[in-house]
């Protein structure tokens, strides 16, 4: 790669108590790039996702960020850097509006008194930045939303705060096929915009649509961390499901992989 | 899986010019009166009925028992009802907070009631001025609510259980304090004058007219921000029509209580019983905090999803705790504002269904049983209409066991309102 990544897990590993669930998982996000993360279930990527959010410590490794080698100690650690992520449950309220929605938590005052105009204005501006035009009015409530929509209001809310590194948990997986198509546009210019962002999905067809790199991880480890086009999706598939494919993956005996 | 084929990726122009054509502009405002009409009309379909219900139920009420009173339209009786609302408005209005969290506080009555007997000996048994007494009933009042918080919050027990431990734990305190079967009176000036005696005529006109300029010139310069903004808003008329009908609401009542309505042409009575304004005043603060805040918005996050609110780094468990104390506070001023009019503090005060007056109250305005959803305003309009059926029902001399029946049928009635519209909310997602 040419760009030097934006964030860079070297040599990471996480275990729970007898469970080793991270065997030294070098990870990498460029900005402006989309970077799949792919695996079956129970590969880590959860557990990485909840460690590059700081929600889950690492027991060794380096979390370095912009170049520099950085302290996590928890999720607002991770958020002050510029890292946000939209879990799958998308957190938002029903009952608020999308501009309450985005502001939830972090509202602007004058004084006392809520800024609703700073506040509306922004969102607006936020949402149009990202050529979001399918919602009808940003002061409908977030009840009235379909679920890409929903979807869409989760990512604006977090790259509200100039963020420079989104995580998506699955963005589409509870989606029809144009509202997942929304959301895809969405995700290629966030990276557009030089975000640097992360896909998590089990959508091949989303991942080889989107996503400049995919690093697939099979049993805690990383199998392959390859650009998108060296790629075709039968090896993808079989880098999730063994571990290697052809001369990609895991090379030392895979028997060992499996401790 | 494996057989999807190996698609290459599809450029970004090519998804623009998909988003671009499939949708619509954001749009700022409803751009005319039947548009503003016809969304209002949407939502009362999907069940988001506000308080429709209360203004209905009003309406009914008050032609039934026009029509089976001839004393009910009395100015007298008017004015009775305006001052036995105003203590059920300020326990609905208190209970709106606790219930916006889906909470309950089965308590609030009788909270409301040891507070009041804790002002009233303060100034029968001490001596002490009448604003230490209030003070010391509110603090009393907060304090209550404050251990009810931390009980729900931190131990997890649900409000339910912890609140009638309390109904009936502070029945006890009543009657350790007061002795059985013994009141205390409340006799002192001010106190008792919140009920039965009236702003000055005049005091009274000048301020519902500053009331409504006031209310008009936020409503215009609000609209006039909005639009220099461009932020969304409503059309012009939809803000002149709400300044009209707060306008004659406001100045029809102050009409009515201003004019003299005593049987004694000697001694004329004539005003608005001071209660109004204690009601008034405590409803634009809520107001304020519920909408303008951030204190508000946070109550509303918790109430609607606690997991987002927890994740946007709002504390839950404080947020419960101080829906608690805000509810009892509020409660101890309404079992101020109820010794006021009946004149002494007894064992009973605040039990029986003084709590269940102030939940149907807040409920029949429309605030929900499950949480998210609720507005000040609310438990005054609700309050309005649980006062009309206790006053209607006592001027037809019915037996005490109809009223029983009426009030638990009509909270039944509120509470299945709720539920159906919000099962229709749901499904047509507003």
């Amino acid at each position: 790669m040419s760009t030097e990544p934006l964030l860079q897990l070297r040599g990471v590993n996480k275990s729970f108590g007898n469970a080793h669930v991270l065997h030294d998982v070098d990870f990498s996000v460029y900005p402006g790039q989309v970077t799949a993360l792919v695996g079956d279930n129970g590969a880590g990527k959860s557990t990485l996702v909840k460690v590059v959010a700081g929600i889950y410590g690492r027991d060794n490794g380096d979390y370095i960020y912009d170049g520099k080698q950085v302290e996590v100690h928890g999720p607002r650690d991770v958020a002050e850097l510029g890292v946000e992520v939209v879990y799958q449950d998308l957190a938002l309220c029903d009952n608020l509006d999308i501009v309450e929605n985005m502001f939830l938590g972090r509202e602007t005052r004058k004084g006392l008194v809520l800024d609703e105009t700073e506040m509306e204005s922004r969102a607006r501006e936020t949402l149009a930045s990202l050529s979001v035009r399918t919602v009808k009015s940003v002061r409908q409530s977030v009840a009235s939303l379909s679920g890409g929509q929903r979807q869409t209001v989760a990512i604006a809310k977090a790259v509200l705060w100039n963020s420079r590194i989104v995580l998506l948990d699955e963005p589409t997986a509870a989606l029809g096929v144009a509202q997942t198509r929304q959301v895809l546009d969405l995700v290629r210019r966030l990276a557009d915009r030089g975000l640097g962002v992360v896909l998590i999905s089990h959508n091949m067809g989303d991942v080889f649509e989107v996503a400049d790199r995919i690093t697939a991880l099979y049993l805690g480890r990383v199998a392959a961390d390859v650009a998108t086009s060296d790629v075709n999706n039968s090896q993808v598939v079989e880098l999730i499901t063994a571990g290697r494919s052809g001369s990609l993956g895991i090379s030392d005996n895979p028997a060992t992989a499996t401790v | 899986m494996s057989t999807t084929p190996t698609t290459p990726r599809t450029s970004p122009e090519g998804g623009d010019k998909m988003a671009t054509g499939d949708f619509a502009g954001d749009n700022r405002s409803a751009a005319t009166l039947r548009d503003s009409v016809g969304d209002y009309v949407g939502r009362l379909r999907g069940g988001d009925m506000g308080s429709l219900p209360a203004i209905l139920g009003l309406v009914v009420l008050l032609v039934v028992f026009g029509l089976a009173s001839d004393e009910f339209f009395s100015l007298l009786n008017m004015a009775n009802l305006a001052v036995q609302a105003g203590p059920i408005c300020l326990l609905a209005m208190g209970l709106v907070f606790v219930l916006l969290l889906g909470e309950i506080d089965l308590s609030a009555g009788v909270a409301g009631g040891v507070a009041a007997t804790v002002a009233a000996q303060f100034i029968v048994d001490r001596g002490l001025p009448w604003y230490v007494a209030v003070l010391a009933a509110i603090a009393v009042g907060a304090l209550i609510g404050l251990i009810i918080g931390e009980l729900v919050s931190r131990l997890g027990i649900p409000s339910f259980v912890v609140t009638l431990a309390f109904f009936l734990g502070l029945q006890g305190v009543i009657l350790y304090m007061i002795g059985e079967g013994g009141s205390v009176r409340v006799a002192d000036p001010v106190i008792r004058g919140l009920t039965i005696e009236n702003v000055p005529v005049a005091a009274g006109w000048v301020a519902a007219v500053l009331l409504t300029l006031a209310f008009a010139a936020g409503s215009l310069l609000r609209q006039r921000r909005q639009v220099a903004n461009n932020l969304q808003h409503d059309p012009m008329s939809v803000v002149l029509i709400k300044i009209s009908v707060v306008a004659v609401v406001i100045l029809g009542l102050t009409a009515m209580l201003n004019i003299n309505r005593s049987l004694n042409p000697v001694f004329p009575i004539a005003g608005i019983p001071y209660v109004i304004p204690v009601v008034v005043v405590l409803l634009i603060l809520w107001t304020f905090v519920l909408n303008r805040t951030a204190f508000g918005r946070h109550l509303y996050a918790v109430g609607g999803n606690a997991e987002a609110a927890r994740r946007a780094g709002i504390n839950v468990l404080r947020m419960r705790v101080y829906a608690f104390v805000i509810c009892s506070s509020m409660a101890a001023i309404s079992g101020i504002v109820q010794s006021s009019y009946t004149g002494k503090v007894s064992t009973a005060s605040g039990g029986g269904n003084v709590l269940l007056y102030a939940v149907g109250a807040a409920v029949i305005g429309g605030t929900s049983l499950f949480g998210g959803k609720g507005r000040a305003l609310d438990a005054v309009l609700g309050g309005i209409v649980i006062a009309t059926i206790a006053n209607g029902l006592g001027l037809l001399n019915q037996a005490s066991f109809i009223n029983y029946l009426v009030t638990g049928g009509v909270l039944l009635l509120a509470a299945s309102v709720d539920a159906i519209s919000r099962r229709r909310r749901s499904a047509a997602g507003i």
